[in-house]
């Protein structure tokens, strides 16, 4: 077998499937074995997967650290209450489109903004431009609700299954399949963006920009881009998240908020393509157990980032890798 | 046939004149070496051609066409590509990936977002001879951070040749390498660029690698051209000789 059909090999995606088919069969067969709550809350977990994905393909693919993505997930969420509000649209396909197009326009103008710069000033700039959207959120009482935040009732999926009868059921069921689904597709959309010439492209753009820019790559405009795709996924999230919470508030514009999808992606490891999805899972588990646990949840949390940044840099599924590659070499 | 033409082109640094009102000329087909000290403005005027920088004054013509105001992709695009002196790679891509990604862009193919690096297997196979033919073919899917410093130089060399350039920038290809791996990194560049009829400018500081490779020599000196000739000419130049390369001393 010559190099190229080895490195092709490597890279398949039906070598990815031997790991994505037993991680799917899990996924589906947990509302049969794990009660309502936990079934709850691994749906947020993939929500918050959907979002961490799109985060990294700024920070992992393209090596633009984000301080603003709580902007994209609240123009999400926000998107639909207001649908809800002002249009009584109850169709959650309706929902997920109409999120897409508002994260469209506020990332499309944000993005044009934000690539011109790189390291701190493009991090400062991205949380800047969140901010401003939380203010609105928080002043523009009489249209976003202001800290009361706007209710948001259990959507309609596919035109025919509501939750009027058992929001709880609803939730854990058929709205935790709804969520998964949608969980699939990103991610399989995602995998091919970064497998396809384009991901190569901010891969390059991340390790060199120089030389990326001799190989006639336009950074900016692939910047924007891939600055474009990471807020429609985060976006998407905020609009999958809002009928599980069933209110948003402004506190998911906030910075903090961004800084949560910053830890989750860390956690899991943001070299590769997964970590940011099990490190969006296990930070949700953490919080909430936290949050449960104490009401210093804020410290707890503070420091296993610490305790993580010093003995695992590489994140879970980095530190996996590395462990798995050491047992080979033996 | 003239392939490039710059007329008096200026870059200035504050009050520093890097290059001073520089008219250069790239024939088509020929290698030519751009020699002068540290300072020299060598790399400034390859940079300014290649539009890493801009000119402060004067004119670039490629092909017949100015193209002063282009930006970096576009003169790729028209045919301009370079190496650089401190070696640019993608450190955590494979040699392959390296190679690969200036075939995408050349091909316009890094703008598909819903398609499969994989899929385009000719590509792969064309980035693979290209390896094969700078002798790096073991070297495939050896990350490029991992490998040596000549190996390092022969790969950013692999990459503007795989964008298919019509004159081709070497900014000290052999710089930092061991005196063994020069004569084989220049035989591998030469053969290549000649078989291809590919016109290449060299910067370089060896004189055995500059007379031994080179069609026609330029040196310059404070930002300006000092001479201009073929190996032989520039060999007996009395300027050059003062100025950069040296005389032998009298016993």
């Amino acid at each position: 077998m010559n190099t190229v059909t080895v490195a092709l090999e490597h890279r398949s995606p039906v070598r990815t499937l031997g790991w994505a088919i037993p991680a799917l069969v899990i996924l589906i067969a947990l509302p049969w074995v794990a009660d309502q709550y936990q079934t709850i809350l691994l749906a947020y977990g993939l929500v918050m997967g959907i979002a961490a994905l799109g985060f990294n393909l700024l920070l992992g693919y393209t090596g633009l650290l984000s301080f603003g993505h709580s902007a994209y997930f609240g123009v999400g969420a926000y998107t639909v209450a207001l649908m809800v509000k002002y249009l009584n649209v109850t169709s959650m396909e309706l929902f997920l489109a109409g999120a897409m197009v508002a994260c469209v326009l506020v990332t499309a103008v944000f993005g044009f903004a934000c690539v011109r710069y790189t390291r701190i000033f493009f991090g400062i700039l991205t949380m800047a431009l969140s901010q401003v959207l939380w203010s609105l959120a928080f002043k523009f009482f009489w249209v976003t609700g202001g800290t009361d935040g706007l209710r948001v009732p259990t959507p309609t999926l596919l035109g025919f299954v509501t939750g009027k009868a058992d929001k709880i059921a609803f939730l854990a069921t058929a709205y935790y399949y709804y969520v998964l689904g949608v969980f699939i597709l990103c991610v399989a959309l995602m995998w091919v963006i970064v497998n396809s010439p384009f991901g190569r492209a901010l891969q390059a753009i991340r390790d060199n920009e120089v030389r990326a820019a001799f190989v006639g790559i336009q950074i900016r405009k692939y910047r924007w881009v891939a600055f474009l795709v990471s807020g429609v996924f985060t976006g998407l999230a905020g609009a999958l998240w809002v009928p599980l919470n069933g209110l948003t508030t402004p506190d998911i514009m906030h910075w903090t908020f961004s800084g949560e999808i910053v830890f989750m992606t860390v956690l899991g490891g943001f070299r590769s393509f997964t970590g940011p999805i099990i490190g969006a899972i296990v930070f949700n588990y953490l919080k909430t157990y936290a949050v449960g646990y104490t009401v210093y949840w804020q410290l707890l949390l503070g420091v296993v980032l610490v305790v993580l940044v010093l003995s695992l840099p590489t994140g879970i599924v980095g530190t996996a890798d590395r462990l798995r590659a050491r047992l080979r070499a033996r | 046939m003239t392939l490039l033409e710059t007329r008096g082109l200026v870059k200035q640094f504050g009050e520093f004149r890097a290059v001073d009102g520089v008219d250069f000329r790239v024939q088509e087909g020929e290698v030519l070496a751009l020699i002068g000290s540290n300072g020299a403005g060598k790399t400034t005027l390859v940079n300014l051609i290649s539009g890493l920088l801009r000119a402060d004054a004067g004119q670039i013509v490629f092909r017949g066409a100015d193209v002063t105001g282009q930006s970096v992709h576009e003169r790729i695009a028209a045919g301009i590509a370079r190496s650089f002196q401190l070696v640019n790679l993608f450190d955590q891509l494979s040699a392959l990936d390296n190679v690969a990604l200036a075939i995408f862009s050349r091909q316009k193919k890094t703008r598909k977002l819903l398609s499969l690096a994989e899929a385009d297997r000719p590509v792969w196979q064309e980035a693979f001879e290209i390896l094969a033919t700078f002798g790096m073919d073991g070297k495939a899917r050896v990350l490029a951070g991992g490998l040596s410093q000549g190996e390092r130089k022969l790969l950013d060399v692999a990459i503007a040749y795989a964008l298919k350039p019509k004159l081709l920038f070497l900014d000290e290809p052999t710089s930092g390498v061991s005196t063994r791996e020069k004569a084989p990194i220049m035989d591998t560049i030469s053969s290549i660029v000649r078989s291809e009829r590919i016109s290449a400018a060299i910067i370089e500081h060896d004189m055995d690698v500059v007379f031994s490779y080179s069609d026609r020599i330029v040196a310059m000196h404070q930002g300006a051209i000092l001479a201009d000739g073929t190996p032989d000419q520039i060999r007996r130049d009395e300027r050059v000789l003062t100025t950069l390369i040296g005389t032998p001393e009298k016993t």
